[in-house]
């Protein structure tokens, strides 16, 4: 039992981490149709630039926002500077340049950062809650990771569904041209779009690191399985990316207690397989499959 | 013009003979050229034989029928793992070339199963189930017994065949030693895989791969059946994966998990883009820049006064940056620039 709700939390917390890398992907793939897989690494630049302002300044919280707003600068930089240009250029080109900001952004990270291992703080206690006399198998910061992650899914919506910005953002990613015939600046709409996804994978990439080491490579395996989610989900559907992290939090993490833990990349991968067999475009998808 | 040279301009127009010829000189200038270099620089070429092996597969998968890969290392690993098995002992149950075959034959099988999976899916999600791959292949080997989990296998390379060593000191004079063998094994295996994969994209089936990665709705109304095409660049490409996984698995001379990361895969992607997507000859310039561009990198580093590991950490620096240059200003690649600059000379574009 103990070890059944140990498994159980910490693939929740796992979950919640996949959820909002994968939700980062989705907001770019839903306002500029590009998977943008520097995700990771733009996210780990991030954190680095929060851990120096937190070995600078002895303060969590200022690093914190101090990473989170450098995601959003970083991800408005990527999309106006390089994005931009290949708009139109063929899905490849646009995915290839995000590989090579992948490539080029690791390599940076090691020159500027160091590729040693450093340990990152955490806000919250590390030791499981205790709660009437029971062991509770979850830290306070497995709690905030969850909780975090609940409020940004809970804004996004909020913005999309409630504001004026959001519902421009989402007539820029629906129509483009007929968007900008109706006033709305598409190009600074798909910048925003880009800015808050690197915001939400930056809050991922702290969550990661909180109390963990960080290295140039740390959010490798959150590369592959963040993805995983969000291909899972559907790509399309901010929810979708959220249920499809939390399942393959949760898998995984009762493979990795139960079986081995060098089964879980395979686990990953049957099951992104077969869910993609049975529904070609992801558990969320509500778009007609495109017969071809 | 006389008719003789009418003749052969017009036999240089057939393409399985340009290639054939091609493949021809190339093997010969690869007998002078790996006799008389040093060791060290016989183990680079073999590095790049594996690399535009593995290449030149992907070009016919990514660049040429559309399909985005980037799983192509978990395909290297089954071939040099097949490999590896098979030399453990440095007696394997057949000859050499047997086992590279082996090698392609594991690989295949994988691909084949693979390609049918993704037949079905499209773009990002191809792209997806490739990337889990990647990683799933690799600890699947440190979770197995027998493949030798973390530490990974050895490969003993056999002996320099007599007759070998024999016939290309008679040419060149010079003596073959292990390490010229697998740069000979490699440019081989690279010679004769370019020649098939030049006349296989040239040929109806790889018009029907051109065609549907320009528009697989156009395609099918014309009549391309669109999964057995898919799949079938899928299994070209894995052969491919597999001999030069094989041949991987020899020039580096240790099977482990960690030499088959992401990276890897992603290094892959980068030769086909430097050199220009969908290009046999981009693949082999892309390939030779990975060889050859790290280490000219990082001695610049060094020189100009970083740390070596630091330096070290140029080299991706480098290519991360000639990528996203590449996508940018010269999206056909290094080839498809100079091709485009020949045409517009010719006046024909």
């Amino acid at each position: 039992m103990q070890q059944f709700m140990t498994t159980l939390l910490g693939g929740l917390t796992l979950g919640a981490v996949y959820a909002s890398f994968a939700l980062a992907l989705c907001l770019i793939w839903r306002s500029t149709r590009v998977v943008n897989f520097a995700q990771a690494p733009m996210a780990m630049v991030t954190t680095y630039v929060g851990l120096e302002v937190i070995e600078a300044t002895g303060s969590y919280w200022l690093g914190f926002a101090v990473a989170l707003a450098a995601g959003f600068v970083l991800g408005a930089l990527v999309e106006r500077l390089l994005v931009r240009h290949v708009e139109g250029a063929g899905d490849l080109n646009i995915v290839i340049l995000t590989l090579g900001l992948f490539v080029a952004l690791h390599g940076l990270a090691a020159l500027v950062f160091g590729s040693d291992y450093r340990s990152f703080p955490a806000p919250f206690g590390l030791k499981g809650l205790h709660v009437g006399g029971h062991n509770v198998a979850i830290t306070p910061f497995g709690v905030f990771t969850i909780v975090a992650v609940g409020i940004v899914l809970v804004l996004l919506v909020l913005l999309f569904r409630s504001t004026d910005v959001g519902l421009r953002m989402r007539a820029a990613a629906f129509s483009p041209e007929v968007a900008r015939l109706l006033g709305v600046r598409v190009g600074a709409m798909l910048t925003l779009g880009w800015a808050l996804a690197a915001v939400v994978g930056s809050l991922a990439g702290l969550l990661i690191a909180g109390g963990n080491l960080v290295f140039p490579q740390y959010m490798d395996s959150v590369v592959v399985y963040g993805f995983v989610a969000a291909v899972l989900g559907g790509l399309d559907s901010p929810v979708g990316s959220v249920v499809g992290g939390l399942i393959l939090g949760l898998v995984l993490s009762f493979v990795s207690g139960y079986v081995a833990g060098d089964l879980v990349p395979v686990t990953a991968l049957i099951v992104l397989v077969g869910v993609l067999l049975v529904r070609p475009g992801g558990l969320f998808s509500h778009v007609a499959e495109r017969r071809v | 013009m006389s008719t003789l040279a009418v003749r052969s301009a017009a036999l240089w127009r057939v393409p399985l003979l340009r290639h054939v010829v091609l493949g021809l000189v190339g093997l010969t200038v690869m007998l002078f050229v790996l006799g008389s270099l040093s060791p060290f620089r016989d183990a680079q070429l073999a590095t790049m034989a594996y690399l535009a092996i593995a290449a030149g597969g992907l070009t016919v998968l990514t660049g040429f029928s559309g399909q985005l890969s980037l799983g192509h290392g978990a395909f290297l690993a089954v071939g040099a793992y097949t490999t590896a098995v098979l030399l453990e002992d440095g007696d394997p149950p057949f000859p050499l070339v047997g086992v590279m075959v082996a090698a392609v034959v594991v690989t295949v099988a994988v691909g084949a199963v693979v390609g049918i999976a993704a037949a079905r899916l499209h773009g990002p999600y191809v792209a997806g189930a490739t990337l889990a791959l990647a990683v799933a292949v690799p600890s699947l080997a440190r979770y197995l017994d027998g493949l030798g989990q973390e530490q990974g296998l050895h490969v003993r390379v056999p002996d320099v065949p007599t007759w070998f060593d024999d016939t290309v000191w008679m040419i060149t004079g010079a003596d073959v030693d292990p390490t010229s063998y697998v740069a000979y094994l490699g440019w081989t295996a690279l010679v004769v895989t370019y020649v098939l994969l030049a006349n296989l994209m040239r040929s109806r089936v790889g018009r029907t791969w051109r065609a549907l990665s320009n528009d697989d709705v156009a395609a099918e109304i014309a009549g391309v059946r669109l999964g057995r095409a898919r799949v079938l660049a899928f299994v070209v490409s894995t052969a491919a994966a597999g001999l030069a996984g094989s041949l991987m698995a020899m020039a580096v001379r240790v099977t482990s998990p960690s030499g088959f990361s992401v990276d890897l895969s992603v290094t892959l992607l980068s030769a086909i883009v430097l050199g220009g997507l969908g290009t046999l000859s981009g693949a082999l310039i892309g390939s030779a820049l990975l060889t050859f561009l790290p280490q000219a990198v990082t001695s610049w580093g060094t020189s100009a006064g970083l740390s070596d590991v630091r330096a070290a950490e140029l080299a991706p620096v480098a290519y991360g940056l000639i990528m996203i240059a590449v996508v940018l200003l010269a999206p056909a690649g290094i080839v498809g620039s100079l091709r485009r600059v020949w045409w517009r000379r010719r006046g024909i574009a």
